[in-house]
């Protein structure tokens, strides 16, 4: 817990804006996520409701797009060796189509761009899976000077797979969750807090890649003017 | 009483159409998947994929030219469904058959691509301009067999009326008695099912899905919907031009399906032509069996 409110009292210090207001939220907030089993709106849903859930979570469009090394362990994921189609997950190649953005590994500030530009292509129910330690706290890139240390400033993330690197069954098993989430509805969508605390993520995403980024994202973005 | 029954069997053509064409393709991933030494997705997986891009909260659209593109194509597809007689006999299921020859169901399968056309440029980007540029290449290229082949045996039936064509094959099915242009047809329909070596349209690693690159939530699910009824309405056309129709569901599920798996396999066996290179075999070999068919007429 100290330790926790050091590092945050450090990373305030470099001038990065904190999601939370105090301290102590931050840190309780973690720790809730971590130990809680979240009861989430699994008995207040509608039967149709239930049933679109179910088929969200069976369907998942993932754009083939890979961002660090950790893309090295998607292929297997998807071909014959763990076949990860059996649980409804395929590759599609655009974000327009996709429902499930996987930051596989470190995120570079160049690369960064990118994602923020795919993930706002997105159609909602969009999801986002970081895989490896790298998207959590920096990884092995802790003190780079070129990425990125945690994913949740930048984009609203729905699941993380730690390790360095995850194996194959790690991505599966963080699909399984995933798509045990999504069916009873026991997180609140990343996408949800990117459109409401957009300007905290716009911020942040300023603050390192400087002004000229992809222009405000509305939820209608159409990706580029055409006039 | 006619009128109200007509409408409740053009809807149950649809949603046959809709959902065999389905059928067909989780079938197909699920073959190509044991092609490859997966076990794949659950036979339905193409129904949970549509309802839940249906049910999607968000589709950008570019304009009212690209929110009726989709629109038109599934229309292109729903009438050419509804124009071909799902059985050889009885009153039930031949839609507007009566009303429309094969010359209006040729003319309806074209209707989609262009309707695509419209749409998919109006969203600029460069991506699904490529897609569709390949697209109209090669249904120019696969129109010519089909089209010899369909006028052999309209020359051969001395009619245009499904029906009757279906009818006159009782004794022997056209697939035996004009093989060439049966090969020269079914190569033609190979490609119509965007089945490799033919799927230069949609091709994911190269025009990053082509057409479809800026369909996304309710649009894709139309568009997706609107190829599964089409796959059905083209194997049912080729039931019906060359196997003597059906007489009963099962032998028309069996027929199409055979059809169907044959494709697939073809698919799964070959790799994919380039643009040119699909143009070149499909107005080189197709072509001239038709015309050599046509000959023997």
């Amino acid at each position: 817990m100290q330790q926790g409110l050091k590092q945050i009292e450090g990373l305030r210090q470099e001038g990065f804006v904190p999601y939370h207001t105090s301290l102590t939220e931050e840190v309780t907030a973690q720790q809730r996520t971590l130990e809680s089993e979240t009861e989430g709106l699994a008995n207040t849903q509608t039967l149709i409701e239930k049933a679109i859930h179910w088929f969200q979570a069976h369907s998942m469009f993932v754009v083939a797009y890979g961002t660090g090394c950790g893309a090295i362990e998607m292929p297997p994921v998807f071909t014959s060796r763990y076949d990860i189609e059996r649980l409804g997950v395929v590759g599609v190649a655009t974000p327009r189509q996709a429902d499930i953005l996987i930051v596989s590994g470190y995120a570079s500030l160049k690369t960064l761009r990118r994602i923020i530009r795919t993930y706002e292509q997105m159609s909602e129910p969009k999801y986002v899976i970081a895989l490896g330690s790298c998207t959590i706290n920096g990884g092995m890139y802790w003190d780079s000077y070129n990425t990125i240390k945690k994913l949740e400033d930048y984009l609203g993330v729905d699941m993380y797979v730690a390790g360095c690197m995850p194996r194959p069954e790690a991505l599966i098993e963080g699909f399984v969750k995933l798509q045990a989430a999504i069916r009873d509805q026991t997180l609140e969508p990343g996408y949800v807090r990117y459109r409401d605390d957009y300007a905290w993520y716009r911020r942040n995403q300023e603050k390192v890649l400087g002004k000229n980024i992809a222009p405000q994202y509305e939820e209608n973005y159409a990706g580029m003017e055409l006039s | 009483m006619a009128t109200v029954t007509l409408l409740l069997e053009l809807l149950l053509m649809v949603g046959m159409a809709y959902s065999f064409g389905f059928l067909y393709y989780g079938l197909y991933r699920n073959i190509t998947a044991r092609v490859h030494g997966r076990f794949g997705p659950s036979i339905a997986q193409s129904f949970w994929d549509s309802i839940k891009l249906f049910s999607k909260a968000t589709s950008t659209s570019f304009g009212w030219m690209f929110t009726a593109g989709p629109i038109i194509m599934a229309s292109g597809a729903v009438m050419t469904v509804l124009f071909i007689p799902f059985f050889n006999q009885g009153d039930h299921l031949q839609g507007l058959s009566p009303y429309g020859n094969l010359l209006v169901v040729l003319y309806f399968m074209v209707l989609g691509p262009l309707g695509n056309a419209l749409g998919v440029g109006s969203s600029g980007n460069p991506f699904g301009a490529m897609g569709i540029t390949r697209g109209l290449t090669r249904l120019f290229a696969l129109e010519m067999p089909l089209y010899l082949a369909t006028i052999g045996l309209m020359i051969t039936g001395g009619t245009a009326d499904i029906h009757t064509l279906m009818i006159q094959q009782s004794t022997t099915p056209n697939l035996l008695s004009h093989p060439l242009l049966f090969v020269a047809a079914f190569l033609s329909l190979v490609g119509f099912l965007g089945k490799s070596p033919f799927d230069v349209v949609g091709a994911p690693q190269e025009v990053y899905s082509g057409p479809a690159v800026e369909f996304g939530g309710k649009f894709l699910a139309l568009a997706l919907s609107q190829s599964a009824v089409f796959t059905f309405a083209k194997l049912l056309l080729m039931v019906d031009l060359f196997w003597g129709g059906a007489a009963t569901l099962l032998e028309l599920i069996f027929k199409t399906f055979v059809f169907f798996v044959v494709t697939v396999f073809i698919g799964n066996v070959y790799g994919r032509f380039t643009t040119v290179q699909s143009v070149e075999f499909l107005l080189k070999v197709p072509t001239v069996i038709a015309i050599v068919g046509l000959l023997r007429v």
